[in-house]
């Protein structure tokens, strides 16, 4: 249905030409689901968009054939080409929210395509719009037609977006990593949605991802791209029992499965043994009744609703629950940025949670305390080189100066593994794992004695997460930290945690060792965050 | 009952917003005009005048009372709508207002509907084809635009195309003396010659105005064109754009109802701001083109501390800008719908 022969695509830039794309073929059979996987800068992305022509400006096609149902792609007019898009082949795309037009009603926009491919009038296109809305499963698809993406869910953005690629029933669907930026259990709605719309349409389809677990579950066969080639293609089965690629086996290494320690995400020759870390029963954080009420546009919003935990001196702790359950506040007002409504916050015996965000910087203990933030990207200054960014919190509450300043953060970087040539480099020449890397060692420059820990991974590809989180592990046993992970993914904390606090709503709904809550689930929500995660097949063992 | 209607209420939020602006406007210009310097009666009583007759005209024109009192009577006399007498026109600086601030203002809005009309489309081509001439043509004039100042491109207009061409009529006010003033009804000639049908008046109403609005243009046209190309480079590579196009819309359709919808905000936001530098720019256009408006008026009184004239001028621009922030505030709400008015 599709073929692909020795595509390559070409970016001019004004630093000379990027060959992002470097001659890859593959077909596509009627109704089948290909999985096209690589990490940022494998040219997988650059790939749909040169199937579609739709490249951004100074992109374009260099070399090969493109055909879909015999027709030449490369070289058909661009009035052509509008007509097939949309109608013959659609996209979905990451990051649904910014994917929509933030002005214009979710309704009016599936209108626009649906009058664009002559599938509508004006008389009748707000019913079949609302169809459209309801063939995504969307509730309340009449209220719906009238909403901005803003006021609705990334979930319901995601199905939009699809409602608005499925609207005049095109045979092949393009999914551009439809789910990063959603939580797992919408991740699994929005792919088993996907799937079950392509099935019944007998449609084909593409998805892209970074994700391998992802792609084996979803996928008839896998494509495996690095830089801007295909590297291995087979079945989900046959790529991860018997990955034949030096980089597909590091692919299928890095994603987290069920059984796995954290040393087996990285290749083999880099898995040292890992160093044990003591954890006392002493407590470093003791979190009582802890509550944040939020003065919302319709009344109050209880962000967090009294919740209880401890952290044991040199334990990790996972905090586990999906977007508004309550774990950015709660780790805020633990990090002593924001102030709780109620409740108590004791380090070492001693309520902080009495002391006013605001002046919290001056006490003594605001390096104690330390977080890595989110975004390695957007929590860096982008005025600040590297060594900056380290040197500034040892500036601003040690008071450190010149020369034992240029060597602690020296320092800093050898322990975090980020090479002393990249220090004077700014946020935007550092790749997402060095930018991580820098954060971290800017939270651990005043030897805190609790780190607390944002997703620090999320934006990360799959091998530089084992990476960052193998290095988290290093650094908790050499400087004896303590650490409160923060995350959606279970499989991601329980590498790192002893023990699991699982949050829905504002409260706690399970806690536990960690062992015990990957095993045996009391909750049913656990149940449903644990089901959600995709999973890959087994690896074969007898490779060893 | 308000609370049926969200919008109207935020309409109504907003403009009592506008009142504690007002207040302080009343306050700070009565103060300012005393702090400058200058006596007024020594400069009404004339050149002859002696000690007594000085005083004589201090004592007419109730500066001789104290500052709090001459306020009193100066917002008693401002709540009866009464402004004053100008002493310099001898007429009520109301009436002087009413005749004069539409000359102002038909000025100004022509040269920014002017500056639109050639800006926003020069900015969306020079958006659409970077690198390309259009581009570089938009760079040029923006850079012309704000490098020129407004009095050298009038003289520099009227020398080519009053004295070399002999196109434009002489640069005298808004109407040449050969044409009968239309009827007053808006204050503003062209509206008002079209409503009695007087199109030749209209015509020479025209003629007056394109050299003026043209100087006033050219200055305002940089800012626009700029933060057009800026914001729609923006709007065209957020990624919604893409969606719109891998779902088959045509260009025109992408382009305009799509990227140009979203990058109007800022270009909203620059067009309010101009205008209200355009209208400070406008006491040099109005003084080269020696157009009967506010800006020159201002000016003339400022030099002889015509009390009532500037506080009765910086009362009306005040009024205008709370108007114009309010319209423009509306528009945002127009246009976006992710800015509700709220009420906090």
């Amino acid at each position: 249905m599709l073929s692909v022969r020795d595509l390559a695509v070409s970016f001019q830039t004004r630093n000379g030409e990027v060959r992002a794309v470097r001659g890859i073929t593959l077909e596509l059979g009627k109704g089948e689901i290909l999985g096209i996987v690589g990490e940022s800068g494998s040219g997988k992305s650059v790939t749909s968009y040169a199937l579609m022509r739709i490249l951004d400006a100074g992109g374009s096609i260099t070399a090969g054939e493109v055909t879909y149902s015999g027709i030449d792609l490369r070289r058909a007019a661009e009035r052509d080409m509008r007509d097939i898009r949309g109608r013959e082949i659609s996209m979905i795309f990451q990051n649904p929210r910014a994917a929509l037009n933030p002005i214009r009603k979710v309704g009016h926009q599936i209108e626009d395509v649906l009058r664009q491919h002559g599938r509508a009038t004006r008389a009748d296109a707000r019913q079949k719009a609302i169809e459209a809305l309801k063939a995504v499963r969307i509730k309340d698809a009449e209220a719906r037609y009238d909403a901005y993406p803003f006021e609705l869910s990334g979930g319901m953005c995601q199905r939009v977006v699809c409602a608005i690629a499925l609207a005049c029933d095109p045979r092949l669907l393009i999914a551009d990593e439809p789910t990063t930026g959603l939580d797992i259990t919408t991740q699994k709605a929005v792919m088993d949605l996907v799937r079950d719309l392509i099935r019944d349409r007998g449609m084909s389809s593409i998805l892209i991802t970074h994700d391998l677990g992802l792609a084996a579950q979803y996928c008839d066969r896998i494509v495996v791209m690095k830089d801007g080639r295909i590297v291995e293609q087979g079945d989900p089965v046959q790529i991860f029992s018997a990955p034949q690629h030096a980089y597909t086996r590091k692919l299928v290494d890095a994603t987290p499965r069920e059984g796995e320690s954290i040393r087996s995400l990285l290749p083999p020759d880099e898995r040292h043994p890992t160093l044990p870390h003591k954890v006392h029963n002493r407590p470093l954080i003791e979190v009582k009744d802890l509550t944040k009420t939020y003065q919302g546009k319709s009344g109050p919003v209880h962000a967090v609703r009294g919740i209880s935990f401890r952290v044991d001196q040199g334990q990790s702790v996972g905090l586990v629950g999906e977007s508004g359950c309550g774990k950015s506040t709660t780790s805020e007002i633990l990090v002593r940025l924001l102030d709780p409504t109620s409740g108590a916050v004791l380090f070492d015996g001693h309520d902080i949670a009495g002391i006013p965000a605001r002046r919290f910087v001056r006490d003594t203990r605001r390096k104690d305390i330390q977080m890595v933030f989110q975004d390695a990207t957007d929590s860096l200054n982008p005025r600040h080189s590297a060594r900056q960014s380290i040197a500034e919190p040892l500036r601003r509450l040690a008071g450190m100066r010149g020369a034992k300043l240029t060597a602690r953060v020296e320092e800093l970087a050898v322990l975090v593994g980020l090479p002393l040539a990249l220090l004077d480099r700014f946020p935007h020449q550092l790749s997402g794992g060095q930018k991580a890397r820098v954060g971290i060692a800017r939270a651990v420059a005043l030897e805190p004695r609790f780190l607390i820990l944002d997703e620090p991974t999320a934006a990360l590809d799959v091998s530089i997460q084992a990476l960052v989180l193998n290095l988290l592990v290093d650094l908790r046993a050499k400087l004896g930290l303590s650490y409160l992970f923060v995350s959606h993914d279970l499989h991601v904390v329980r590498l790192l945690c002893d023990y699991v606090i699982v949050m829905k709503d504002g409260q706690i709904v399970e806690e536990g060792p960690a062992d015990r809550i990957m095993r045996n689930p009391t909750h049913p929500y656990t149940q449903e965050l644990l089901d959600a995660a995709p999973k890959p097949p087994a690896r074969r063992v007898a490779a060893e | 009952m308000l609370s049926a209607y969200p919008r109207l209420r935020a309409v109504l939020l907003r403009c009592a917003q506008a009142i504690p602006v007002v207040i302080g406007v009343v306050v700070i210009s009565f103060l300012l005009t005393r702090a400058l310097p200058g006596d007024p009666a020594v400069y009404f009583a004339g050149v002859m005048a002696d000690e007594a007759s000085i005083e004589e005209t201090r004592i007419a024109m109730g500066l001789d009372k104290p500052m709090t009192q001459q306020f009193v009577i100066y917002v008693g006399e401002l709540l009866r709508g009464d402004l004053g007498m100008s002493l310099t026109s001898g007429r009520p600086v109301a009436t002087d207002l009413a005749n004069r601030l539409p000359a102002s203002l038909e000025l100004t809005l022509t040269a920014l509907i002017l500056a639109s009309a050639i800006a926003i489309p020069l900015g969306i081509l020079a958006a659409t084809r970077p690198g390309t001439w259009v581009d570089h043509l938009c760079r040029v004039v923006v850079t012309a635009g704000v490098s020129l100042p407004t009095f050298f491109t009038g003289i520099v207009l009227i020398f080519v195309f009053y004295y070399l061409l002999g196109i434009a009529p002489s640069p005298l006010g808004r109407l040449d003396f050969i044409y009968i003033e239309p009827d007053h009804i808006t204050g503003f000639y062209l509206i008002d010659a079209a409503l009695t049908g007087d199109w030749e008046t209209w015509r020479g109403a025209a003629k007056q105005l394109i050299l003026p609005a043209g100087t006033l243009a050219l200055f305002t046209l940089a800012p626009l064109a700029r933060m057009t190309r800026a914001s729609m480079l923006g709007a065209l590579s957020s990624d919604f754009i893409r969606t719109a196009r891998a779902a088959g819309l045509t260009n025109r359709k992408v382009l305009y109802g799509y990227a140009f919808r979203n990058a109007l905000l800022p270009v909203v936001t620059t067009l309010g701001m101009v205008f209200s530098f355009a209208l400070g720019a406008n006491v040099l256009v109005e003084k080269v083109f020696a157009w009967p408006g506010i800006g020159s008026y201002a000016v003339e009184a400022l030099v002889v501390s015509d009390y009532a004239a500037v506080q009765g001028f910086v009362l009306a621009m005040a009024l205008l800008f709370v108007v114009l922030n309010l319209v423009i505030d509306l528009l945002y709400t127009a246009i976006d719908p992710r800015i509700g008015f709220e009420a906090s």
